[in-house]
């Protein structure tokens, strides 16, 4: 059993996983790892997981990498899928350690500091220990209880106040190893004052081994500050990836995030904001297309804390074969929060009998003088719209396409990166034609173009 | 503004809270308490059949396993199931078999809450069953039901004179394993009313029970069971009140529902249960499991509900639509003011194919209420070509209440389509102010929006329904001309 | 009737009125036209007594009394009537009941029995007439559903129906077709008398064809900056606000 492991594990490691750190860090770490000794794995039974089931894959052994890989990678020769089009800072992450070839960390000349967290913890401490943990519910939730008692190392980002970062920044996590894996990236992104950060976030596994990825990803972004943030899943479906963002978003601040999964064995991503200043904007989006037996559950979670607060979330999925979808959506509207609007739209298309989907928007609400709406709904695509694209001469198969493709466009379509627009357009079109679970690489390998009748100048209606 | 939502709502529920006084009428009751004996006793008083004892036994020791449900939104103080009396009936001198011997006090009791027993001077045409503190004790116009074919009488007279019936419904569509309180209520029902519609019949009048509790510290458990055979057509309706009393007390109901081919059955609601004061002192606990069964080939059950009263509302009217292009409905208006909770709402279980459901769901919140919708709608695989559309609307009266929307929605085919929508906003400033600028003050205009917005599901309930919700709701002109 | 002094009105803490006057006699229709932005609705607003709008100067005096104490209600009651720009839509509530209600809290004000259902409802029938109105009143919810033309048919029914004795009428015209036009024109002039006065608030000319003003008021940044007769109204049509501005701000 995992849970086991995970108890000999961080008992024998104590010197790597607590001795290392700082007084108020180990504290914390320590506690967390109490706490996750409490709550144990999620099980089905609570509200969250009632359709995420992490049985099967908790009775695996996995193993945990406590140092840094001393063999020899060379990244180049590893990973070469940068987007060409795509200008961006690449950052490495190699079994959950941060891996540069030069510096572990550095400090740019505009005062931003980017790195690994490990170092950060002791070149950083004042930063680091303002934010670390501070966005995470590690009593209540036991894999970010878990993720912070293992934290060892992961992205440590700042941006100082008034610096807007041109460059996104991409951040690709290679798993690479000849066993099963465990791993517990740690992230934390701080955002200063007026200041602007794009980040590109890629999990990529390069062995076909069992592995399972808990990472965790804390964000602070100060009173008017934006945080752009992508994330791209097209792993092998051997893998589970439970991947956690804290996002704690202060006032006239916003946070965008765009969750656009492609391929994978078991996905589970979870995104709490709170909205705590006034102003403050959330914007979340997700993405997915699976199929075969794949698993894929989004856990969205916004807690407007203060007034005038605006957030939207827009959720859609193509469910194929035996794939399965979840979402839960909830919105938390404090007593003080007046003046809120809050939306959420969760939209699925199942393609068989065998695919499933169970959607729960929820709407909790303390406040009087709000908007707040959420809509589900789960359905086939419009008989009409295929009709008209028929009698306009287009086959069955080209209109299902087509539409499938309309569909999917309401979200990459706000992709603000044109590159990576075009390349997940690219993606999902190949995805649609059930080409992509051929490829089990970075989404970021694929060269080819868009097939040209996905390309033709009109806009299908939806 | 705040001062005249309260006012309004509290003429919807608290300070006209006219039901609220007590009966004085001779009444047996059991000691306090819940064993294995005192189901045996239960059994005994109302001298049951085996079988009817076996249920029971069973469902207690099923009971004995389970706890409270608590994924409710709801804060439930914990109740001492043995300071329950579960057992109490007007005493009767002989057994009733005709209106005249019933005790005065009783009928008085009925006329004062509007439910003319007395057939004779019955204009409206409805049939009733008045059940008090479990125990049915007048059912009116059974003669007139009888020439049809159709039964209505209380649930113990239909152990005695219909057991098969009851051997194959009870249960059928509830079993007692479902929950907490559906296993507590299996164990120690007292009564309730049992209504069978023959093939082809469209029952003539409504049918209607109104519940009553009186007694101090005893339960309500009431059971009621409706089959509507093969192309009947049944209209029931369900009214209950309470004396206003200190200590809570605890109202754990059954109903349940089959309608086979082509059968139609409309089950409408109206609970204004005693809602405790404003500070929540008293109030009933309201925790009811309703059923419907569409057996039948385009069957179809519709519930409506306007829920007002209670202290503690859990209720989720569902439907389990297996017949194929079988058809549920639920239409529900609740109220929650001072310091009510609610958590209700419907789950609907679509099996057959071409199965149709809807949900309407309208909550009004005020005071320091906790208003919450929660509601299923799960497409099996086998449900090919099914849909279902629901619109949950919650209306926040005041900044010191909730509303909230939990709605758990599972699709396990293509082929169906799943819509849900959902808002909640608070009353809006620019109706108020163009009632205003009518000359219309704030509370009038607060009732007449609030009456606007509940319209859709009010104009569900039979005729007779509608004007004691509308009064509910506070209507003063809406359908009184034009 | 209405006589409005040196009024100041802001809107989160923003000016929008300023130093504005008016003086409106029974038996008056006086127009006030004026360019986007400049006051037109706030206007209307405040006269009916709408929350939000802050006076911060001045005074509105109705029937020789001070109203700017009284709640919106009162002002409706002793006769002031709003014929809205975007009337709001409210689901389930019937125009009858509606008009009911209002009719009624008018009478109870005035000291008067509410009014009998049978008289009452003839009564919505000649009115009805008066508008070319043919909604079944009872069935449809006020304002729900209805085309631009329809809403705005319905508030000079309302007017109709509640008799006021001064109506401002905030761009009635605006999204009417020349049909619609015409019928509402008809409709307020139909209601004119002696004893009541009218504002109608309009952005174009083509309203005062067939509403002919006493007076019109050109309003610009938060006052008046020139009366005139109906004149006036053709020759700003003919020279468009820029004239106007040119001439305020030399």
């Amino acid at each position: 059993m995992l849970k086991d492991k995970i108890y000999e594990d961080f008992n024998l490691n104590r010197n790597v996983l607590l001795d290392n750190f700082s007084e108020p860090i180990r504290q914390l770490k320590h506690k967390a790892f109490e706490s996750f000794v409490k709550l144990g794995f999620p099980h089905i039974k609570l509200e969250n997981w009632r359709h995420t089931n992490l049985k099967n894959i908790i009775e695996n052994d996995y193993k945990h990498c406590f140092s840094p890989s001393d063999k020899d990678v060379d990244i180049e020769q590893l990973f070469q899928c940068e987007l060409p089009e795509m200008d961006t800072y690449t950052v490495i992450q190699y079994n959950g350690w941060f891996m540069s070839r030069n510096n572990d960390i550095s400090l740019m000349d505009n005062g931003v500091i980017i790195g690994s967290l490990n170092k950060a913890f002791k070149e950083y401490p004042e930063i680091v220990e303002k934010h670390f943990g501070k966005y995470t519910a590690v009593e209540k939730r036991s894999l970010e209880a878990l993720n912070t008692a293992f934290a060892q190392d992961g992205i440590f980002i700042f941006v100082p106040d008034n610096v807007k970062l041109e460059k996104p920044i991409q951040i690709i996590n290679i798993l690479d190893a000849d066993t099963n894996l465990i791993t517990q990236p740690r992230n934390l992104f701080i955002i200063g004052k007026n200041s602007e950060l794009t980040l590109v976030h890629c999990d990529h596994s390069i062995l076909h081994r069992q592995s399972l990825i808990n990472s965790l990803s804390e964000i602070f972004i100060d009173e008017n500050g934006f945080v752009d943030h992508y994330k791209m899943q097209n792993k092998d479906a051997e893998s589970t990836l439970i991947t956690t963002i804290n996002v704690h978003v202060e006032s006239n601040a916003r946070i965008s995030t765009n969750a656009l999964i492609l391929n994978g064995g078991v996905i589970r991503n979870n995104v709490n904001v709170k909205l705590n200043g006034k102003n403050a904007q959330a914007d979340l989006k997700g993405l997915y297309l699976v199929d075969r037996k794949q698993h894929v559950d989004n856990q969205v979670f916004i807690h407007h804390a203060s007034s005038h607060c605006y957030s939207k979330q827009l959720y859609k999925g193509i469910i194929d074969d035996d794939a399965r979808a979840v979402f839960n959506g909830r919105i938390l509207v404090d007593k003080d929060a007046q003046k809120t609007d809050a939306y959420q739209t969760n939209k699925n298309i199942l393609l068989t009998d065998n695919a499933s989907v169970h959607s729960q928007p929820q709407l909790e609400i303390y406040a009087d003088d709000v908007k707040c709406s959420h809509g589900s709904t789960v359905g086939q695509l419009d008989p009409n719209a295929m009709f008209y694209l028929r009698s306009r001469g287009i086959c069955e198969h080209s209109s299902r396409m087509l539409l499938m493709y309309a569909f999917a466009s309401e979200v990459v379509d706000t992709i603000t990166i044109e590159a990576l627009k075009y390349r997940l357009d690219t993606m999902v079109s190949k995805r649609l034609k059930g080409e992509l679970s051929i490829c089990d690489q970075c989404v970021l390998h694929c060269s080819e173009k868009a097939p040209d009748f996905l390309k033709m100048d009109f806009k299908p209606i939806v | 503004m705040q001062d005249n939502t309260d006012k309004i709502l509290n003429d919807v529920t608290q300070n006209d809270y006219k039901y609220g006084f007590v009966t004085n009428v001779e009444t047996e009751i059991i000691p306090k308490g819940l064993s294995e004996e005192v189901v045996r006793l239960i059994s005994e008083k109302k001298g049951e059949p085996e079988f009817m004892l076996d249920f029971r036994l069973k469902a207690y020791r099923h009971w004995l396993t389970l706890k409270e449900p608590e994924w409710a939104h709801l804060s439930i103080p914990e109740i001492n199931y043995q300071d329950v009396i579960y057992y109490a009936a007007p005493k009767k001198k002989a057994k009733i078999d005709s209106l005249d011997k019933a005790d005065p006090e009783l009928l008085e009791t009925f006329a004062k809450l509007g439910i003319p027993l007395e057939e004779q001077k019955i204009l409206t045409g409805v049939a009733v069953d008045a059940v008090m503190d479990s125990v049915s004790v007048a059912t009116t116009f059974k003669s007139t039901l009888a020439e049809k074919g159709i039964i209505f009488c209380s649930f113990s007279e239909a152990v005695k004179e219909y057991p098969d019936l009851i051997k194959k419904y009870l249960g059928s569509v509830v079993p007692y394993t479902d929950n907490f309180f559906a296993a507590l209520n299996s164990a120690v029902f007292s009564d309730g009313s049992f209504c069978y519609i023959p093939k082809g019949v469209r029952c003539p009048i409504e049918l209607s029970t109104y519940f009553r509790i009186n007694a101090a510290n005893t339960g309500q458990f009431e059971r009621t069971l409706i089959v509507a055979d093969e192309g009947s057509y049944v209209s029931y309706m369900e009214g209950c009140t309470a004396p206003q009393r200190d200590e809570n007390q605890l109202h754990a109901a059954i109903v349940e529902i089959v309608a086979m081919d082509h059968a139609e059955v409309k089950y409408s609601t109206v609970q204004n249960w005693y809602p405790g004061n404003k500070e929540g002192k008293g109030g009933i606990y309201n925790f009811v499991t309703k059923r419907g069964l569409c057996k039948g080939f385009r069957s179809k059950i519709s519930w409506t509900q306007v829920e007002t009263g209670s202290a503690i509302t859990w209720k989720y009217p569902s439907c389990l639509l297996m017949g194929d292009e079988s058809i549920g409905e639920f239409y529900s208006v609740a109220v929650t003011n001072n310091m009510q909770q609610a958590d209700t709402g419907s789950k609907m279980i679509h099996i057959g194919k071409n199965t149709k459901s809807t949900i309407i769901s309208k909550g009004i919140s005020a005071g320091k209420s906790q208003n919450s919708y929660r509601g299923m709608v799960k497409m099996t695989k086998r449900a090919v070509n099914s849909r279902n559309f629901t619109q949950c609307d919650s209306l926040l009266l005041g900044d010191k209440c909730g509303a909230h929307t939990f709605p758990y929605i599972d699709v396990n085919n293509k082929s169906s389509i799943v819509e849900h929508e959902a808002t909640t906003s608070k009353i809006s400033e620019d109706q108020l102010f163009y009632c205003n600028q009518r000359g219309i003050d704030t509370e009038q205009s607060i009732a007449l929006i609030v009456n606007g917005y509940a319209k859709e599901v009010l104009n569900k309930l039979p005729m007779e329904f509608a004007v004691e919700a509308q009064k509910l709701l506070s209507i003063s002109l809406e359908n009184s001309v034009g | 009737m209405l006589s409005i002094k040196n009024l100041e009105v802001s809107i989160d803490n923003k000016v929008i009125l300023k130093n504005f006057n008016i003086e409106v006699k029974a038996g008056e229709v006086h127009a006030i036209m004026g360019p986007n932005g400049t006051g037109k609705s706030t206007l209307a607003n405040v006269i009916a007594g709408r929350e939000g709008y802050e006076v911060l100067n001045g005074d509105i005096i109705y029937k020789g009394k001070s109203i700017l104490e009284s709640k919106p209600e009162e002002r409706a009651r002793e006769g002031i009537f709003l014929g809205f720009q975007y009337p709001v839509e409210i689901p389930g509530v019937s125009i009858t009941n509606f008009m009911k209600t209002a009719v009624n809290e008018i009478r109870k004000h005035k000291g008067l029995d509410p009014m009998p259902a049978g008289e009452f409802l003839s009564m919505l029938k000649e009115k009805k007439k008066i508008v070319e109105m043919n909604t079944t009143l009872a069935s449809r919810s006020v304002n729900q559903g209805f085309s631009g033309g329809e809403k705005k048919k319905n508030e000079i029914f309302q007017m109709a129906v509640l008799e006021p004795q001064l109506a401002i009428l905030d761009e009635t015209d605006s999204g009417l077709d020349i049909d619609a036009l015409r019928i509402v024109a008809h409709g307020i002039n139909s209601l004119k008398n002696k004893d009541n006065a009218t504002i109608v608030i309009t952005h174009y000319q083509r309203l005062l064809d067939y509403i002919v003003p006493d007076f019109v008021h050109v309003l610009y940044g938060g006052r008046i900056v020139k009366t005139g007769g109906k004149e006036l109204a053709l020759e700003l049509e003919e020279k468009g606000y820029d004239w106007i501005k040119q001439e305020i701000d030399i």
